[in-house]
């Protein structure tokens, strides 16, 4: 059960490079059913301009200025039809894991192109399973992230690793707080977990993950539990699984 | 090939060993043997010649059991049976011998009988001492094969290292440039025309310096302009390129794709992550003590996290300064807020010949 196949949609090229951009542009000119309603030239932009026009498809570069588009899908989520337009071969993997409708290599032929529409035309109004975890997919296999990145309305916040504090999980976000501000993201607490380094982060908590090197010291609290005083004086709970994990890795340190 | 009989130096060594051997054996025959002194010259002589090439085949027993591997049991018996085969044989040779001189020293096949005994126990013995000696000569042998197999190698693995080095043109770098070519085809055919000679002339380049181990500057310096010219086709404005070279260190040498993957690496962690555009700065010329320095600069955005493989290109240069020059070149990475600098310094020894 496709969309109607006549039906006009929107698209957004997102590409550094003018050329690369003018070619999309060129073999759009033969579907008059596609609307193109931007063209940038880096992750930030293409992330406030999915924002604001709200298009039906992406053709997304990968290695970019500012955010690549690994982390521009993380941020737009699964909302828009992607099909990536890269030179790099090796990232086709991670992006059939985000879902994306396609992957074109530099340089290819109206005809490739042409087929990428298709399937575009036929994923659009398909709801998409949600992929399970985008942050897995900005990093490559057994690799830490080194920065989150956060939409702030229609702006993109960069956090280095080294500036988390520590993350709150609350259902399907985490508020992550750095140098005194926090920030909400849409991810679980297990999914961030597990793309940080456990040398540096530790879940002392249901609900929370604390960078180690911002630990100042540990309270006892009511019975069974503790508090983490940090640096900047914020307390967080650490449960009696936190504290075992916590002490374990303090004791390696010490 | 049997070490003694291969080579006629060391046979002829061999065979002077054996006076010696045949005085003591002129000797026993005389003193024990009960011969006259002319009798017993007259078989020591011949015995001993023919002695020494049958000692020769101990090569391939010894071969056959190498003493590292064979068990002590096996080494006696192979010897041992060996010995007392060659023993026998030398015994034959001394009845035939006799029995030939009987002619000239009647009752000499006679008496010869008598010292089978003594025949046989040298002839055991000195076997022995050929089955030693071939020992040591093959494990001379050995270390020495050892040794040529470790240069060998060695000298295969720096050159397949070099070759790696020196032919990583990076392949995105090409699919982006056949993209952009693909764009201008219907646009601007002049100037995709231009960007495939770019290309062309860029990949030509590259493949001819594979061979050659050292280069003009000049050489190096075309190249990597036509890397330069093709990147500017692709970032247009986005790049803005600055170069002073001093034209006296034009002809120094220097090894071939040294700037390019610093340029290349400029790109890549410059311009290629800047919104605004980047800019990338070649200073070249004469440092202090005639040294030719080279520095490449450009800026960067420190907000984006290096990429893996990002030091990769400056690693190779430096590790091809090192092969062609030990100690004698000098290479400094300085970072400072959005600025990336290299800097080398080489000897840039003048060409003696113009290298085609």
């Amino acid at each position: 059960m496709s969309a109607d196949a006549n039906k006009r949609f929107r698209a957004i090229i997102v590409d550094d490079e003018d050329l690369a951009r003018q070619v999309i542009r060129e073999m759009l000119q033969s579907h008059p059913e596609v609307e193109i309603a931007g063209e940038c030239a880096n992750g930030f932009e293409a992330v406030r301009m999915t924002g604001e026009s709200k298009p039906d498809l992406l053709f997304l570069d990968i290695q970019m200025p500012k955010l690549d588009g690994f982390e521009v899908l993380e941020l737009i989520g699964s909302e828009v039809a992607i099909v990536f337009v890269t030179a790099h071969d090796e990232h086709a993997l991670r992006a059939f894991e985000v879902h994306a409708v396609d992957y074109l290599l530099k340089p290819f032929t109206a005809e490739r192109f042409d087929a990428a529409l298709e399937r575009v035309k036929q994923r659009i109004g398909q709801k998409l399973p949600a992929p399970t975890d985008l942050t897995a997919a900005t990093r490559g296999p057994g690799q830490y992230t080194e920065r989150i990145v956060v939409k702030d309305g229609t702006r993109v916040q960069i956090i280095p690793i080294a500036k988390l504090d520590y993350a709150e999980g609350q259902d399907d976000y985490v508020a992550l707080a750095s140098q005194g501000k926090k920030h909400l993201k849409q991810q679980t607490i297990s999914s961030l977990e597990a793309a940080l380094d456990p040398k540096n982060f530790v879940r002392i908590h249901r609900s929370y993950l604390v960078n180690l090197e911002r630990v100042a010291r540990l309270e006892p609290y009511g019975k069974d539990s503790h508090l983490a005083i940090l640096n900047d004086g914020a307390r967080l709970p650490v449960s009696r699984a936190g504290y075992a994990r916590l002490k374990a890795f303090l004791d390696q340190q010490g | 090939m049997h070490p003694i009989l291969g080579q006629l130096r060391r046979l002829g060594f061999y065979l002077l060993a054996w006076i010696p051997l045949g005085a003591i054996l002129l000797y026993l025959l005389a003193a024990l043997g009960g011969l006259s002194w002319p009798r017993a010259a007259a078989l020591a002589i011949p015995l001993c010649l023919v002695y020494a090439f049958v000692c020769l085949s101990a090569w391939y027993s010894c071969r056959g059991t190498p003493l590292e591997t064979s068990s002590f049991s096996r080494l006696a018996l192979t010897h041992l049976s060996a010995a007392a085969v060659a023993g026998g044989i030398w015994i034959v040779v001394a009845k035939g011998l006799a029995f030939a001189l009987s002619t000239v020293f009647p009752g000499l096949d006679q008496q010869i009988v008598r010292d089978y005994p003594l025949l046989f126990g040298s002839g055991v013995l000195l076997y022995l001492l050929a089955v030693a000696l071939h020992y040591v000569l093959l494990s001379d042998q050995a270390s020495h094969e050892a040794a040529q197999r470790e240069a060998e190698a060695r000298v295969l693995a720096r050159e397949s290292e070099l070759k790696a080095l020196k032919t990583q043109v990076n392949p995105h770098f090409i699919f982006n440039c056949l993209n952009s070519i693909s764009a201008l085809t219907t646009s601007d055919s002049a100037k995709a025309r231009e960007m495939c000679v770019l290309l062309a002339d860029f990949l030509r380049k590259t493949l001819g310096l594979g061979e050659q181990t050292l280069i003009p500057l000049h050489d190096e310096l075309a190249l990597t302009r036509s890397y330069l010219s093709v990147e500017q086709i692709r970032f247009g404005v986005r790049l803005k390129l600055e170069e002073k070279t001093d034209p006296a260190v034009l002809d120094c040498l220097v090894p071939p794709l040294l700037l390019q993957p610093l340029v290349e690496n400029a790109v890549r962690h410059g311009v290629s992550n800047l919104t605004e555009g980047g800019w990338i700065r070649i200073e070249i010329g004469r440092g202090s003590r005639d040294v030719l320095s080279i520095r490449i600069e450009n800026n960067f955005d420190p907000e984006t996290p290096r990429r893996k493989g990002a030091s990769i290109g400056l690693k190779n240069v430096r590790q091809r300064l090192d092969t062609a020059y030990g100690n004698g070149a000098r290479f400094d990475v300085q970072t400072s807020g959005d600025r990336f600098a290299v800097s080398l310094e080489l000897p840039g020894e003048r060409s003696v010949e113009k290298s085609t």
